[in-house]
């Protein structure tokens, strides 16, 4: 099976800071796959240069059969509907209600007869899948943070992406809320069947979400494996993580 | 040697941001050309520039109006030339006034709250989000807020000029008395076009340029909310000094024309 994502030799600097070297990785479908790293270690950096957001010094990038970096701007839109993404700041739109916000992805990708019959429905179930129907005529401004970010995964799902990006799910979040917003990720996932990267350091959060974690150090793939094989480890880099 | 390098810095600084404003403009004009206009947003945009200043603009042109009048008027009767209150006011508001006084307030108020609010929403990421979700955050943010300043700028300044003159009437009639209808006509008869048609287009540059600059200081915005305040503040500043370039250029360019 060809994997969703397939990264080969990602190198990203900033001046004389090397941010990834020669990272490598791959994706399948229907897979959770995990990015463990410290604050800095390019985490970030690296979803960011999946989705385009930023470009790469070197290396390939093939997001659902298509190389990145050969796409126009049209393509790379198109392509864009097909993966979702979560930000670590939820980048809420705050002088929209729920609703607009949620709208906002439709406005490209759908047409205008289209949006007029199905965006409502389309809202609704996203709001229905987190669980904040009531809140649909409310303001960012009016939610907590959980709320919000439960909000921003809803506005991820709206157009069925095939892959969903989590860019620190759960940083500043207690860990009830923590909890709940992984075991969203994971009803996501089972409802859509879709794949997911997961940036995180949280180790609750990659515990229960992912299938295989990849551990970035000093901008390399310095260890791959399932979560708990992980743990078991006795490489002194990746025991620090655990302890 | 000390302040050569600093000197040195600060030109290097300059130029850089120059280049980038004009950039961000070359980015403008590619960017406006494609098709799949963003009405909605650029009617909202219209709506708020218009609403956020209208007042404002409102209040200082009645005043200056009236000031411009109270003051002239000593000098005016020491020449025996009373009666030509209405022509000079009308003739000082619409040249020079109320376009500079309302693109200076555009600047203050427009100017600032671009900068703050894209600034805002690129350190939040929203703009990102805005991207990743397949929309142009050039074409949906900057493109609009700059097209509706520049629409909205020469209409506020014909609103100044009218209630300048509202200004001037009251101005008049404090110490003397002119009809309103008399005011009025005065006021008109001292105007041609050349002093129309340049400064309504000198409006739609002036507009244009806060719209510029105050889009480049928050859609480049950096340091977090430290950042934010920074492009609010260099907007505006910024926004002001090049009104008055312009506003000298513009003066130029007509002498040059024959049009004084």
């Amino acid at each position: 099976m060809e994997p969703v994502i397939q990264i080969k030799d990602l190198n990203k600097s900033f001046g004389d800071n090397h941010v990834l070297r020669n990272f490598n990785m791959a994706i399948n479908a229907g897979e959770n796959l995990a990015i463990l790293g410290k604050s800095g270690s390019g985490k970030s950096v690296l979803i960011k240069c999946i989705i385009s957001l930023m470009e790469v010094d070197s290396g390939e990038m093939i997001v659902l059969g298509k190389d990145i970096q050969l796409l126009n701007s049209d393509e790379l839109d198109s392509l864009r509907a097909e993966v979702g993404f979560l930000f670590q700041s939820n980048a809420l739109y705050d002088s929209m209600t729920i609703r607009e916000n949620l709208e906002f992805p439709l406005r490209r990708h759908w047409s205008k007869e289209e949006r007029k019959k199905g965006a409502d429905a389309a809202v609704k179930e996203a709001l229905e899948d987190v669980g904040l129907s009531h809140t649909i005529d409310m303001m960012p401004a009016e939610l907590s943070g959980g709320m919000r970010k439960r909000i921003a995964l809803a506005r991820a799902l709206i157009l069925r992406p095939k892959v969903i990006m989590y860019d620190e799910p759960t940083t500043g979040l207690d860990p009830i809320t923590s909890r709940e917003i992984s075991n969203l990720m994971l009803s996501v996932q089972k409802k859509y069947k879709s794949a997911a990267l997961i940036i995180s350091h949280d180790l609750n959060c990659i515990k229960m979400t992912s299938n295989r974690v990849i551990m970035l150090i000093e901008g390399t793939r310095y260890a791959e494996d399932t979560y708990e094989n992980l743990r078991k480890s006795e490489d002194p880099k990746i025991k620090e993580f655990f302890d | 040697m000390g302040t050569v390098k600093l000197l040195k810095q600060i030109d290097n600084a300059f130029f850089r941001e120059v280049g980038e404003i004009a950039q961000f403009t070359a980015r403008f004009f590619q960017t406006v050309t494609k098709p799949k206009q963003e009405w909605e947003e650029f009617i909202n945009q219209c709506f708020w520039v218009g609403y956020k200043t209208l007042t404002l603009v409102g209040i200082t042109a009645f005043i200056m109006g009236l000031v411009l009048t109270i003051q002239s008027r000593p000098t005016l009767v020491e020449f025996g030339a009373e009666s030509l209150l209405p022509s000079m006011v009308s003739v000082s508001l619409v040249r020079e006034i109320s376009p500079v006084i309302t693109a200076l307030i555009c600047a203050g108020k427009i100017g600032s709250g671009m900068g703050a609010e894209l600034g805002s929403m690129r350190v939040t990421e929203q703009i990102d989000a805005m991207e990743v979700s397949g929309t142009n955050p050039f074409k949906y943010l900057v493109v609009t807020r700059v097209l509706a300043s520049t629409v909205m700028v020469p209409i506020l300044s014909s609103v100044g000029i009218a209630i300048g003159l509202c200004g001037g009437y009251l101005g008049v009639n404090i110490r003397g008395h002119i009809s309103w209808n008399l005011f009025w006509h005065q006021a008109f008869e001292a105007l041609s076009f050349g002093d129309l048609i340049p400064s309504l287009i000198k409006t739609f540059f002036f507009g244009f340029a806060i719209g510029i600059i105050g889009c480049y200081k928050g859609y480049n915005s950096k340091k977090g909310t430290e950042g934010v305040g920074q492009s609010a503040t260099t907007a505006v500043i910024v926004a002001s000094l090049v009104v008055f370039v312009l506003d000298l250029i513009a003066v130029q360019v007509t002498d040059l024309l024959g049009l004084t």
